[in-house]
């Protein structure tokens, strides 16, 4: 072991930035990381064992503990559920024999949920050792069981199985017309730096994650910082469920993104980039590695860039399992080696980003809007699109309609069209943003795509009328209670509660009050949580209750008190410890 | 004329870098915090001290204070929700007071009758976590730990050592020690660490030290938190 740790610190340069990196290493090595390579750990990067821990148990694809050689993780968000993913993850567990969040006694296979995969239109999918397997049903199912069963290496299973479809359904303004490589840059030389921004300024590009802030404003207070290095950051942690764009434009696009990446580079003055990808689209990773090298070569990257004496280059760091990586002070901590706790605002990553330098953090699509418009002028961007929002928006369709998949839609365009485009009936509902963003009911299809309106990172999911809806916020709010930090008080135990509460009432336990009270700690934690996160993860409850309220009433048992303490569940050990379970041992707690 | 800010109706006066809550003390004014200790740098994780800065909620622990801003601090609907928070800390632990050592001499049961607390309010979570004795001087005991970060910060800025980190996510947030083994005894603390006398609550304790002060003559048993903060930080402070 000795020498794989040395040899995985060594090719990391033994940079505690790049600790995710060496753990991802040791974890698939070991398919653990072992109390012994923590030690190892320790001494070659210089630094607290307890900090290498609290980075294992920090990202949910670090164990402490070995699991299985064929580590299989379920997607489990609401689009997967609502394509049988429950049934079919029990069928493989009995298949198996072994039981979810376990590793199987002989060490062969674990099995486990996990977050949202980003395969929602070709789901359900799960990961196996990290790699995707889409569109599962039972057949491919028992496929997977004997495969395992028989210890057939994951090379030599079929590739129909790992088959990933970026399913483009309705291409716009920019999927329609990407960019050759490089003609954003000569572009940018030609008009000059200052100009080029100005022009990013006309364009009216706001980022594109969902927040909306303008795209050329972030450049220009990152380039009027002083410091010592300046960085450039895409975030491609995509993981908002429902989301799934950004693989499409890296699988796809990738050239143009980091073309963006380049421009904005040259913009601000920065020499180092960095693609910070979910651990989730680990296979896109060589591919990647591959268009950057390609680049390097055609002089687009590297010391000399254009022969402009440009110079700027991307590394890739990969995620290790955690949604709130996605919040860019997060991220940043994330690229760091640290747990992806965000930090506390001011000072913004504008000025005191990585390594405490001025950085810029943009999506994935922003980069990629931002070198078409170097190509095609300001002009043609903002002839599309509403006043405040110019351009068009890229978004992630799933969910119950018969064509699922990536739609571009210029901003301004109502929800009623998109349904017509990827042919949704019956609908009950969308969820606009995903968990964090909000419900909107068949009453308000006339809403629009915009910032101004419905704000979305790309998530788009379409519920039709025989959903159950308390299902699907239970699904979100369990998300999110699973992806709080747990940083401040109010997110790590407010979502536990909300969690709880919920529960309660849609199990058929909640009573007069119940509601009243679960709308005061909706309020709570989204007024009193640390960063977008806890602030949204109330949304769920807070815009269904809103549009639904007798919903949420009717589910509500008629007594008015029902404790939250269950007697008659406490009383479990001690049956357990007495070896019985005749009636005498169980007790109501409030008399039917 | 020196900058101020207003809080509550009161022109307070501040310097450059000051956080918001730095120039309430100085000024005498009390903002409910616990995971905040002048001369420790600013975490800004447990919100009691959340204050609302020209219509925006902020942790006056950790924003800058700036003129022109309009504080909103000692207010009923605040000190509701600052309740709130503080009874989310004792649920999602394992606090009885009644029992524990640090009864008297507890900031978070200090800040909970400050806040006007009475109950629990929310269902108990009742964490399994592990009470660490092995340390011949020293008790490490979980389950009232709040995760303010104070003993990381004072093992680090202070002692110069890394004895404790905060590891997990979420809810399954916990304790860790920096040793071979996991335990205190095989670490590096020492009795003298400012890490060891740092905690609010009664997550660390010097052994055969709890009973030493009897009840009735403790910090909080003459003083409420207010006052106490306000001696004790003004003091710090200068």
């Amino acid at each position: 072991m000795k020498e794989f740790i040395r040899a995985a610190a060594q090719q990391a340069g033994h940079q505690p930035v790049r600790l995710l990196q060496i753990l991802r290493t040791v974890q698939s090595h070991y398919r653990h990381i072992p109390a012994e390579a923590i030690d190892l750990l320790a001494g070659q990067l210089q630094m607290p064992r307890t900090q290498i821990i609290a980075d294992i148990e920090f990202y949910s694809f670090f164990h402490l503990t070995p699991q299985g050689q064929y580590d299989i993780l379920f997607s489990d968000s609401i689009t997967d559920r609502m394509l049988d993913k429950q049934n079919l993850i029990d069928r493989l567990s009995g298949r198996l024999k072994v039981s979810i969040g376990q590793v199987r006694e002989d060490g062969l296979v674990s099995l486990n949920n996990t977050s949202c995969t980003g395969l929602c239109e070709q789901g359900p999918a799960a990961l196996v050792n990290g790699y995707p397997l889409t569109r599962l049903d039972t057949a491919r199912l028992d496929e997977i069981a004997d495969l395992i069963e028989r210890q057939q290496p994951l090379s030599t299973w079929p590739e129909h199985l790992f088959a990933v479809e970026d399913n483009i359904k309705k291409p716009g303004l920019l999927l329609n017309d990407p960019i050759p490589a490089g003609a954003g840059l000569e572009r940018l030389y030609v008009k000059g730096l200052q100009v080029s921004l100005d022009e990013i300024d006309r364009s009216g590009l706001r980022g594109r994650g969902g927040a909306g802030f303008k795209t050329a404003m972030k450049w220009r207070l990152c380039a009027e910082e002083p410091g010592e290095q300046r960085f450039v950051v895409c975030n491609a942690d995509e993981g908002e469920p429902g989301t799934f764009k950004d693989r499409v434009l890296l699988n796809r696009y990738a050239d143009q993104v980091f073309e963006g990446m380049t421009i904005c580079a040259a913009i601000i003055g920065a020499e180092q980039g960095f693609l910070y990808l979910r651990v989730e689209y680990l296979f896109l990773h060589d591919k990647l590695q591959h268009i950057l090298q390609q680049r390097r070569d055609a002089g687009l990257l590297g010391g000399n860039i254009l022969g402009r004496g440009l110079r700027f280059d991307i590394e890739i760091r990969l995620g290790a399992g955690a949604y709130i990586c996605g919040e860019e002070s997060a991220l940043i901590e994330s690229l760091e080696g640290k747990p992806g706790i965000p930090r506390n605002r001011p000072p913004y990553p504008v000025t005191h980003g990585y390594l405490n330098q001025p950085t810029v953090v943009n999506n994935v699509e922003t980069f990629l809007a931002a070198a078409a418009i170097m190509v095609n002028g300001d002009a043609w961007f903002c002839a599309t699109g509403s006043e405040k929002s110019a351009g068009s928006k890229i978004i992630s369709i799933s969910g119950d309609c018969q064509a699922p998949g990536i739609y571009e839609y210029p901003f301004g365009t109502p929800i009623r069209q998109i349904l017509l485009d990827c042919r949704a009936d019956e609908v009950l509902g969308v969820q606009v943003g995903g968990p964090s963003g909000v419900f909107i009911s068949a009453q308000e299809l006339d809403r629009k795509l915009a910032f101004e309106d419905l704000a979305t990172g790309g998530s788009f999911i379409i519920f039709n009328t025989s959903r159950n809806l308390f299902q699907i916020v239970q699904n979100f709010m369990h998300f999110f209670a699973h992806e709080s930090c747990g940083f401040c008080t109010p997110c790590r135990v407010g979502t536990s509660l909300l969690k709880n509460q919920l529960d309660k009432i849609v199990d058929g336990h909640g009573s007069a009050g119940d509601v009243a009270e679960l709308e005061a700690l909706c309020r709570l934690v989204k007024n009193y949580s640390h960063c977008g996160l806890g602030q949204t993860a109330a949304n769920p409850i807070l815009s269904t209750l809103e549009r639904y309220p007798d919903l949420y009433h009717n589910q509500l048992k008629t007594i008015s008190y029902e404790p939250g303490f269950d007697l008659d569940a406490a009383l479990d050990v001690a049956r357990r410890m007495a070896h019985r379970d005749d009636s005498a041992a169980h007790l109501t707690q409030v008399e039917e | 004329m020196r900058d101020t800010i207003n809080i509550d109706g009161r022109n307070i006066p501040f310097e450059d870098g000051q956080t918001i809550i730095e120039a309430a003390t100085a000024a005498g004014v009390y903002i409910p915090h616990l995971c905040h200790k002048p001369g420790y740098s600013p975490h800004g994780s447990c919100k009691l001290c959340t204050v609302n800065v020209n219509g925006r909620n902020c942790s006056a622990c950790t924003f800058p204070a700036a003129s022109g801003q309009t504080v909103l601090n000692n207010r009923r609907d605040l000190t509701e929700d600052r309740q709130r928070l503080t009874q989310m800390l004792f649920v999602e632990g394992n606090h009885f007071c009644p029992s524990c050592e640090k009864s008297g001499n507890c900031q978070l049961q200090a800040v909970a009758y400050a806040l006007h607390m009475l109950d629990n309010h929310f269902p108990h979570f009742y964490p399994q976590r592990e009470i660490d004795a092995s340390h011949p001087e020293i008790l490490l005991e979980r389950n009232r730990c709040i995760f303010c970060n104070l003993c990381v910060r004072a093992s680090q800025e202070k002692d110069g050592k890394n004895v404790f980190a905060i590891s997990g996510r979420g809810i399954n947030k916990h304790l860790i020690v920096n040793s071979a083994s996991g335990y205190l005894k095989d670490s590096d603390i020492e009795i003298d660490d400012q890490a060891v006398h740092v905690c609010p609550t009664g997550a660390i304790l010097i052994k055969r030290t709890g009973y030493q002060i009897p009840i009735g003559q403790r910090i909080y048993d003459h003083q409420t938190i207010s006052e106490a903060a306000l001696q004790q930080e003004c003091a710090d402070g200068e």
